[in-house]
C-alpha cells in the first residue's frame, strides 16, 4: 500500500515535470498574424523532393544567399546526386566540389541593394518552422509601396523581392478587417488573386515549395538524415540490456526480505 | 592474487573498495527515488567526457564559435551525437538532480546527521548551475548572447558595487570575445571543481550512512545480518545489492535519455531553443529572452518582485534568497519524524504546494511577461518560501505518525 502510494507520488513528479517539458515554450508571437497558415510537416523520406529543393535552393536562393556549413559533397552523398552533375550544374566556375556553398554576391554589395545583408541559409531550417517557410514561399504578393515592389504575408515587410517569381507569377493580396478575440480589428489576408501566371501551376509551384523546404530542413541539420536510424538500434540494445539487467537485479535481490 | 597484495601495501585499493562498496550497509528499502544519486554521478561523467570530445574541435572566438559548433554538427565524425549528448545531457542532469533533491526533502535526508550532505548538494547545485549558465555562452547564438547579457546586467542593479562588477565579471562593457574567452575556460574549470565537491558530498554520506524512505537510522537499530555481526540488520552490502539494481536504473534512465538525443535532441525547443540556431548579433535584440527551463522558476521569481526605492536590485536579491533558503532546511525543520511517510497532513500539503508552485514558476519563466502571469509568478513565488519559511511551524505543531523500530519495505 505505501509502496503503490510512493510509486504514485514518484510517478506524478516525473509526469509533472514532463509536462513542463512538452508544452512548447513561447515563442513570443505579440502582433497576430494576418493569415493561418497552411500546415506543413517536412518529410525527409522523400530523396527526389530534396533533390528538386537543392535544385531549386542553388537556381534561386543560392545567388544572393550561402549556405557556408554546407559543403556540396556532402550534399551529393545525401541526396543520392552523381558528383561529377552537381559538379556541372550546382556549382560556381572555380568551386570545388569539398567546398562550401557559398554566394557569389559580395555581401556589403547586397546590404547597398536591399539594406541587409542577406542572411546565411545553412541553419534557416531551423530557425524557422517548416510549416513557416512553406508558408512564406507562396505568400510574396506584389507592393508598390515595398521598396522592391514586393511584400511577404507571413513575413511582413520583408526586404527580399520574390526570387521565384518566374515560377509562381505574380499575385496581389486581397486583404479583410477582422474583428479579433481581444477586439482590436485588424488586416488579415482574404485572398490572392493571379495578376500573372508563372511557369508553374499552382499545385507544380506548392510542390516546389514543400520540396525547398524539405530542402532547407535538411540543410539545417543534415544528420537528421540518419539520426533516427541510428536511435532505433540504440533503443532496441537499451531495452535488451535492461531486460538482462532487471533479471540480474531481481536474481541478486532474491533473498533479501 | 600477488598483485592485489602488492598493491594494498601501497595504497589501500582493497579497504576502500570494502569500506564504499562490498561493506558499505545500505537500508534495503531504497525506493524509485533511490536511482537519482547514482544517475547524477552518471551525468556528471557522461557531461565530461562529451565536454572534453567537444573542446577538442570547439573554438572559444566570436568569429567563429558559432561557425565551429556547426563544423562539430556536419564535419566532425560523430560530432552531432556528441554534441546532442551533452546539449540533451546539461537538460537530464538538472532533471536527475531536481528528482534527487525532491527525495531528499520527501524523507528528510537532509536532517541531523547528514546536514552537510545536504550542504555539499545544495554547493554541487550551484556549481552546476554556474557550469551550465557559462556553456550556455559558448555556441554564440542569438540567445547564449542575449542570456547571458540578462544574467550578467543582474549583477548591474547592486548599488554602488554593481556595475564595476558585471563590468568585472565580462571584462567588457558588453558580452564580447573576451567575455566568451573567461565563460568557456570558467565551464571547463567548474566541473573538476564538481567532481571534487561529488567526492566530498559522498564521504560525508558514507561517514554518517544513507537514509532511507522511512526515516529510521538502521545503525540505532539491531546488528548483525547474512554478511556481518556488526553491520545494521536492515543494510545489505552496496556492492552487489545497489550496484545491479543501479545497473538496471541506468539502462531505463538511458533509454529515456537517447530517445531524446536521437529523435528529439531539440525537445520542442526546450533543450535547444530556436533562436540560438542564429549567430549572435549585438545590434539585434530578440524580442523575448527566456534563460534554459533549468533556470526559469528563479527567472520567474526574479521577475515577480517589483522594483520600488528606485533600484530593481530586490528581484535579483528575492532569486538569491531563492537557493539560500535551501542551505537552512536542516534547522528549518522541527519535526520529530524525518521522513514524509510518518509526518502529518500539513508537511504533506506544504511538500506537494512547494513541488506545484517550482512547476508553475518553471513555466511562467519561459513565457513573456504579461499582468495576470505576474500576478500568479508572485502568488507562487510567496508559496516558494512559504515552504521554508513557515517549515519551523508546521512542522512542529502538526501531529505525526508513530515511526516504526525497524525498515518496513
Amino acid at each position: 500500500m505505501r509502496k503503490m502510494r510512493d510509486l504514485f507520488t514518484s510517478l506524478g513528479a516525473t509526469g509533472a515535470l514532463l509536462a513542463l517539458t512538452l508544452a512548447p515554450p513561447s515563442t513570443a508571437a505579440t502582433d497576430a498574424p494576418r493569415m493561418r497558415m497552411a500546415p506543413y510537416t517536412a518529410s525527409l523520406k522523400d530523396i527526389p523532393s530534396l533533390q528538386h529543393g537543392a535544385k531549386l535552393f542553388v537556381n534561386y536562393c543560392l545567388s544572393c544567399h550561402s549556405a557556408r556549413f554546407m559543403r556540396y559533397n556532402r550534399m551529393a552523398e545525401d541526396l543520392h546526386i552523381p558528383p561529377d552533375l552537381v559538379e556541372r550544374d550546382m556549382m560556381f566556375a572555380g568551386d570545388k566540389i569539398g567546398d562550401p556553398m557559398e554566394t557569389s554576391m559580395p555581401a556589403e554589395a547586397a546590404e547597398q541593394w536591399f539594406g541587409v545583408a542577406p542572411p546565411d541559409l545553412s541553419l534557416i531550417g531551423r530557425l524557422r518552422s517548416p510549416e513557416w517557410l512553406y508558408n512564406y514561399f507562396l505568400t510574396f504578393y506584389l507592393d508598390e509601396n515595398s521598396p522592391s515592389g514586393w511584400n511577404n504575408v507571413v513575413f511582413e515587410n520583408v526586404a527580399m523581392p520574390h526570387a521565384m517569381q518566374e515560377l509562381q507569377g505574380l499575385q496581389r493580396a486581397i486583404f479583410k478587417t477582422e474583428t479579433g478575440p481581444d477586439g482590436a480589428r485588424r488586416e488579415v489576408l482574404d485572398r490572392f488573386e493571379i495578376t500573372s501566371p508563372g511557369k508553374m501551376s499552382v499545385e507544380e509551384y506548392r510542390q516546389a515549395a514543400r520540396d525547398l523546404t524539405n530542402f532547407l530542413v535538411y540543410l539545417g541539420e543534415p544528420a537528421k538524415l540518419v539520426r533516427t536510424e541510428y536511435g532505433i538500434w540504440v533503443m532496441v540494445f537499451l531495452i535488451a540490456f535492461g531486460f538482462f539487467a532487471y533479471l540480474l537485479k531481481k536474481e541478486y535481490w532474491r533473498d533479501v526480505q | 592474487m600477488s598483485l592485489m597484495n602488492w598493491i594494498d601495501q601501497r595504497f589501500p585499493a582493497t579497504r576502500v573498495f570494502k569500506e564504499h562498496f562490498s561493506e558499505y550497509y545500505a537500508p534495503k528499502n531504497f525506493n524509485f527515488w533511490y536511482f537519482f544519486g547514482s544517475l547524477a554521478l552518471l551525468m556528471l561523467v557522461l557531461q565530461i567526457v562529451t565536454g572534453v570530445l567537444l573542446a577538442m574541435n570547439y573554438k572559444p572566438d566570436a568569429d567563429s564559435a558559432f561557425a565551429s559548433v556547426e563544423y562539430i554538427m556536419r564535419d566532425v565524425w560523430g560530432g552531432w551525437f556528441v554534441r546532442y549528448m551533452h546539449s540533451t545531457g546539461a537538460s537530464f542532469f538538472f532533471i536527475v538532480i531536481y528528482l534527487h533533491m525532491f527525495r531528499g526533502l520527501l524523507y528528510g535526508s537532509y536532517r541531523n546527521p547528514r546536514e552537510l550532505i545536504w550542504i555539499f548538494g545544495m554547493v554541487i547545485y550551484i556549481a552546476m548551475m554556474a557550469t551550465a549558465f557559462f556553456g550556455y555562452l559558448l555556441p554564440w547564438g542569438q540567445m547564449s548572447y542575449w542570456g547571458a547579457q540578462v544574467i550578467v546586467n543582474l549583477f548591474d542593479t547592486i548599488p554602488w558595487i554593481g556595475p564595476p562588477l558585471a563590468e568585472w565579471l565580462r571584462g567588457d562593457y558588453v558580452i564580447s570575445d573576451i567575455t566568451l574567452n573567461r565563460f568557456y575556460a570558467l565551464h571547463y574549470l567548474v566541473p573538476f571543481l564538481l567532481a571534487a565537491l561529488v567526492f566530498l558530498h559522498i564521504v560525508a554520506l558514507h561517514k554518517v550512512g544513507s537514509n532511507n524512505p522511512d526515516g529510521v537510522e538502521i545503525k540505532r537499530g539491531p546488528r548483525g545480518n547474512r554478511w556481518s555481526a556488526q553491520a545494521p540488520a536492515d543494510g545489505v552490502p552496496f556492492h552487489p545489492y545497489y550496484t545491479v539494481k543501479d545497473i538496471w536504473g541506468m539502462a531505463v534512465f538511458l533509454a529515456l535519455f537517447f530517445a531524446v538525443v536521437f529523435f528529439m535532441p531539440e525537445m520542442g525547443g526546450y533543450f535547444l531553443e530556436q533562436p540560438n540556431f542564429e549567430p549572435a548579433n549585438p545590434l539585434k535584440t530578440p524580442e523575448h529572452i527566456a534563460p534554459v527551463w533549468y533556470f526559469t522558476p528563479y527567472y520567474a521569481i526574479l521577475r515577480a518582485v517589483p522594483s520600488f526605492a528606485g533600484t530593481q536590485v530586490w528581484g535579483v536579491l528575492a532569486m538569491f534568497a531563492a537557493l539560500v533558503v535551501f542551505f537552512f532546511l536542516p534547522w528549518l525543520d522541527r519535526s520529530p519524524v524525518s521522513s514524509m511517510r510518518y509526518k502529518g497532513w500539513l508537511s504533506r500539503l506544504a511538500i506537494g504546494v512547494f513541488a506545484i508552485s517550482f512547476l508553475v514558476l518553471g513555466y511562467l519563466g519561459t513565457r513573456p511577461p504579461t499582468p495576470q502571469l505576474t500576478l500568479l509568478a508572485q502568488i507562487f513565488t510567496v508559496l516558494y518560501f512559504a515552504y521554508f519559511l513557515l517549515m519551523p511551524w508546521y512542522s512542529r505543531i502538526e501531529k505525526t505518525k508513530p515511526v516504526p523500530e525497524r525498515l518496513t519495505r
